[in-house]
């Protein structure tokens, strides 16, 4: 047998319900750590960059199962829908900390929504994950019809982009992280478009 | 001249304080002018306390050592801060290469107990020792044709992982206006709660301006120059819409990226509150003075 027959027979033997356990267990023991001093002296800014900064990666993960099955074979979807579930729970973890620790008055939220690019881009992205967060269900699914269904989940794309911008614009100086999570989502995206070459009549 | 400022954050102060604060409302002269002295003088008594000094040596922005707040403390141990010469240079009497000793000699260290307020929202209260950078000034003579003051950290890359990365471009530079530089808040610190400076703090010698964004504190500094025109301070370089070269705390002037109005006090855990940001950072009555005339807003 091939290996990724070996790999996929392994991973259908492995349920997805464990990562949401794992996910709702580590913001926990990060949450934990901000109250005992584990995340330093500025808990408050360490815990909200601790959940952008995983949420960010959840949504690369995310975006790594298709590009992955089509070059390797290798078959992830069982485990995408706890990856994007877990990661809009991270995400809205991150913002509820911008709130409720950090800003910590919603007259002020606003005005850093609108004042703010670098807030107003992460928003725009946080607001177009709501809508897959609900709609990843069977019902949902069933409901809408596969085409449409698909259609919505798009939004992850302009989400994961307009996220990795967001941790651009809010650092300092020249720093290469933001630029690496930036460079490998576009990358991945760009592994999904079927390159065609179109006849074009004169 | 040392002990020329009085603390007014110290806490064996508080007896003389009221006194004090009587003396800042007649300083500031206008009576309106002087409530609102007054008043920033009683809300700035809740940020009495100073920071421990495991705050003030964890959290630390030093580009040379990295971005992360927690990475000087981690990687500043191999700068080499002795032997220590600091060039003097420019329109001065006696430029030179001064040996750190040699420049301090004769001068009074003292406390200086400081709000210090980061450009990023932030802020701490550290007690700092040092000498007033006009009395090591008026060592090396200064012309009348010097009209700002540039200084210099110093490179060592070969310890300096934030030099091999490029982060930001180094040699850090800053500079203050001369009447800035001349008065009596102005620190060249070279230690923190009597103990020598650590060198994520900016060992051996650093400025503290306090009623100034922390980035204009620069830190180990090498080289201090008098000049004539604006010298170029960093992060202006970098990006002058963000960070201007006064750089005053202001808490009605933004940061284009985030409310100058409110700041955070390391320290108060998970669940501290945010604190109203002080108008020069709370030196209101001792520098306002200095920016008569200007348009803050434009000159930030």
């Amino acid at each position: 047998m091939d290996i990724t027959g070996v790999i996929n027979g392994g991973l259908r033997r492995v349920p997805a319900w464990p990562l949401y356990i794992v996910v709702a267990a580590w913001a926990g023991w990060m949450f934990w750590l901000g109250l005992t001093g584990g995340l330093g002296v500025e808990p408050i800014n360490a815990l909200e960059r601790e959940y952008g900064a995983m949420g960010l990666k959840g949504l690369v993960l995310g975006l790594m199962v298709t590009p992955l099955r089509k070059y390797t074979g290798v078959n992830l979807i069982k485990f995408r829908r706890a990856i994007g579930v877990s990661t809009f729970f991270l995400i809205l973890a991150h913002f509820t900390v911008f709130v409720v620790l950090d800003v910590q008055s919603l007259e002020r939220v606003w005005t850093e929504i609108v004042k703010r690019p670098y807030v107003t881009v992460g928003m725009a992205a946080f607001l177009m994950l709501i809508p897959l967060a609900l709609t990843s269900n069977n019902l949902s699914l069933r409901r809408m019809g596969g085409a449409a269904w698909r259609q919505l989940h798009k939004l992850t794309y302009p989400a994961a982009i307009l996220g990795a911008v967001h941790y651009l614009w809010l650092v300092k100086g020249f720093q290469w992280e933001p630029i690496i999570y930036l460079g490998i989502i576009l990358v991945l995206l760009a592994a999904r478009i079927r390159w065609q070459r179109r006849v074009v009549m004169a | 001249m040392a002990y020329r400022w009085k603390n007014d954050l110290s806490r064996a102060d508080v007896t003389p304080r009221q006194l004090f604060m009587n003396r800042r409302q007649i300083m500031a002269g206008a009576a309106g002018l002087g409530a609102i002295a007054a008043a920033g003088a009683a809300r700035s008594q809740r940020l009495l306390e100073p920071n421990t000094l495991e705050e003030i040596r964890g959290y630390n922005n030093y580009y040379e050592f990295g971005s992360g707040k927690e990475d000087p403390a981690r990687n500043a141990g191999g700068l080499v801060t002795a032997p220590w010469t600091i060039k003097v240079d420019g329109m001065v009497d006696n430029p030179g290469d001064y040996a750190l000793a040699d420049l301090l000699d004769g001068l009074t260290v003292e406390e200086r107990i400081y709000r210090f307020r980061c450009v990023e929202a932030w802020s701490m209260v550290v007690p700092w020792n040092g000498v007033e950078l006009a009395d090591v000034l008026a060592k090396v003579g200064v012309q009348p044709e010097a009209k700002f003051v540039a200084f210099e950290t110093v490179v060592q890359p070969e310890v300096m992982v934030g030099v091999q990365r490029q982060v930001i471009p180094f040699p850090y530079v800053e500079g203050l206006r001369i009447d800035e530089a001349l008065h009596p808040l102005t620190l060249l610190a070279t230690g923190i709660y009597g103990e020598p400076m650590a060198n994520q703090n900016g060992a051996p010698i650093r400025l503290v301006v306090p009623w100034k964004y922390g980035f204009k504190s620069i830190k180990s500094i090498v080289r201090i120059s008098l000049v004539a025109e604006q010298p170029p301070a960093t992060w202006n370089i970098i990006n002058a819409a963000e960070y201007g070269f006064y750089s005053n705390v202001n808490p009605t002037v933004d940061h284009p990226r985030w409310t100058q109005a409110t700041e955070r006090r390391i320290g108060g855990g998970l669940f501290s509150s945010r604190e109203p940001t002080l108008m020069f950072n709370g030196y209101e009555a001792e520098v306002a003075a200095l920016y008569d005339g200007m348009d803050l807003n434009a000159q930030f």
